[in-house]
């Protein structure tokens, strides 16, 4: 399966249940929307980094987490201070970033496959019109096809580069789109060959 | 023994195949034709993913898509198409889930299955990594599992190399079921019991495959 | 919803994921470099219609949140949705959406300007009309703004638009997946 942004380890966090962690991440980040007060960003500060200790992750983790975000959340202070004050714009920027490093927690301590279980666990309790054995399959098939799309896509841009038309992205992407496509169709047929429907 | 009836089908007006009449009952059959001849189309309407728009197919009496597909195994040309899993052993426990087997049951079948064709190996391996050869024989597995009566294959060693495909066949050889293979490589139907030559949608010849293959390279001559 | 519906709507999140490593453009003058995944979302609709192109975008979405780097960049998790352009992450699903649903409405008269239109409404229009109130509010700025710090990535939007729209009328010639 793909890598995912899981760091090993077997601490308190690591073994929680993924769905008791996404609840305790929506909790947070409602908490700290609804208390607009330096308190709650302090409070939640602490709690961040003592859920970090616990993980046994290092500094690096979370620098890692804002990285994506660092240019935009850059620019928003600049606003912020400009508009506002150096104080609003500070606090807006310390909430951005423990949003983003308390969601990192669970994403870091919790795997990709822990997480299919549990959308796999939870649907078997889910109510009878839930098409829980399609949601199952619609999952396993896009980690399947991802490999293949992208092989698909090195091969057509091989083609193309060979007509001299590798900057004509509609001449990528067509061919793409119709042989994945097809290749979708024939993979339907051979699911119900194989009896499921 | 499979059946076809009177079987046509049209599709958006045109016809595919016209008024095929047929009882397949020997061990090892061919199905050769052009490109576009309608043997695709045939070959699709022995498990049921093609129903006639007119007349019926059953096998041992048996008819409709859901009980074709239960006893009818298919392997297509490209297994990329057809494995439907990230992981070999998911992907093998597919059609066992969709028939409502049992663990140990499912274990036991993908066990003797892995175990015949020397694949024990691959089990735990990414689909997507396999090789060509590799793919192909983990497609007829995950068809194998499901103990069908009758094995439906449409050109599956076009992708493979020589060796590959030496492999491939000496499996299906050994297979007891009843095979239906449809191939452009007129090697592999040496040994065959019956071959079918399909053009324009019906079935110009029907035979032993000497005479057969002689009348469709004949043909071919220009 | 059948088997080829659900084996489609994986097929455009595996699309959208294999986008994402597809190497970015950077326009010549502006200088903001333009990534190939929102031209995914436009396809979605545009190739699978409403329903199929909006749940292809919910799979894509629920296998980044659970930590799959399927964002350029190789980003993924809980994290890039509580981020300030987050709204622009969700409002994929609203957008395959409505692009899915005009291209359903101009199926028989689909050509390759009405497909543009659809484009720049749905995948630009509706995509920036939540992602950038989503900033303010979450930035706590006026959405003017907001809207003004996001006009970089309108001429990339455009030229998404142009390619996903020459994509969509020539699919749908090819292998018409939407029926009417």
């Amino acid at each position: 399966m793909l890598s995912d942004l899981y760091v090993f380890g077997d601490s308190l966090l690591h073994r929680a249940r993924p769905l008791i962690k996404i609840l305790a991440l929506v909790v947070f980040c409602t908490g700290l929307f609804l208390f607009d007060h330096w308190a709650v960003i302090a409070i939640a500060g602490l709690m961040v980094a003592a859920g970090f200790a616990v993980a046994g992750l290092r500094p690096h983790h979370g620098v890692a987490a804002l990285r994506p975000a660092f240019w935009i959340l850059v620019a928003i202070f600049a606003v912020q201070v400009w508009l506002a004050d150096l104080a609003l714009a500070t606090f807006i920027i310390s909430r951005f970033a423990l949003l983003i490093l308390a969601a990192s927690l669970v994403t870091l301590t919790t795997t990709a496959g822990e997480f299919v279980d549990g959308i796999e666990a939870g649907l078997k309790h889910a109510p009878g019109w839930v098409p829980k054995t399609r949601i199952a399959l619609a999952i396993s098939l896009t980690l399947r096809f991802i490999p293949l799309v992208r092989s698909v896509l090195i091969e057509v841009r091989q083609a193309q580069v060979a007509r001299g038309l590798e900057r004509n992205i509609t001449a990528l992407l067509v061919p793409v789109v119709v042989r994945t496509l097809k290749h979708a169709d024939e993979t339907a047929q051979a699911i119900q060959a194989r009896s499921f429907d | 023994m499979i059946r076809f009836r009177e079987v046509s089908v049209k599709k958006d007006g045109q016809a595919i195949l016209t008024e095929i009449d047929l009882s397949l009952s020997e061990r090892r059959i061919g199905i050769i034709g052009r490109n576009g001849s309608g043997k695709s189309t045939f070959a699709r309407l022995f498990n049921g993913l093609e129903t006639p728009t007119n007349g019926s197919v059953t096998l041992n009496g048996q008819g409709g898509s859901k009980a074709l597909r239960r006893h009818v195994g298919f392997v297509f040309q490209n297994p990329d198409n057809q494995i439907v899993y990230p992981i070999v052993h998911e992907d093998l426990e597919f059609g066992l889930k969709n028939l409502g087997l049992g663990k140990d049951e499912m274990r036991a079948r993908i066990d003797t299955v892995l175990r015949r064709f020397q694949l024990e190996h691959l089990r735990d391996r990414l689909t997507h990594q396999l090789s060509g050869g590799e793919k192909q024989m983990i497609a007829l597995a995950g068809v194998l599992v499901m103990r069908p009566r009758l094995i439906v294959l449409d050109e599956p060693t076009t992708l493979l190399d020589l060796w590959n495909k030496r492999r491939f066949m000496a499996a299906i050889h050994e297979l007891e079921q009843q095979i239906v293979l449809v191939s452009h490589d007129l090697d592999l139907l040496d040994g065959f019991d019956r071959v079918l030559h399909i053009d324009g949608g019906q079935v110009v010849a029907d035979g032993l495959p000497d005479p057969v293959i002689a009348g469709y390279t004949a043909g071919a001559q220009c | 919803m059948d088997t080829r519906d659900t084996v489609f709507i994986a097929l455009f999140a595996a699309i959208m994921a294999a986008l994402a490593v597809f190497p970015p453009i950077t326009l010549p003058v502006i200088g903001v470099p333009i990534t190939a995944q929102s031209m995914g979302v436009m396809l979605a609709g545009g190739v699978l219609g409403a329903w199929r192109g909006a749940l292809a975008m919910v799979l894509f979405l629920t296998l980044v949140a659970i930590g799959l780097p399927l964002l350029p960049g190789g980003r993924g998790g809980f994290g890039v949705f509580m981020g300030p352009t987050g709204g622009f992450l969700v409002g994929f699903v609203l957008s395959a959406f409505v692009i899915g649903w005009l291209t359903e409405q101009f199926w028989h008269s689909l050509s390759f300007p009405v497909a543009l239109a659809i484009c720049l409404g749905g995948g630009v229009v509706v995509l920036y009309a939540v992602g950038v109130p989503w900033i303010a509010t979450v930035a706590k700025i006026s959405p003017l703004t907001a809207l003004s710090g996001s006009l970089a990535f309108i001429p990339g939007d455009i030229v998404k638009s142009v390619i996903a729209a020459g994509v969509i009328v020539t699919v749908r010639r090819a292998y018409p997946i939407i029926t009417r």
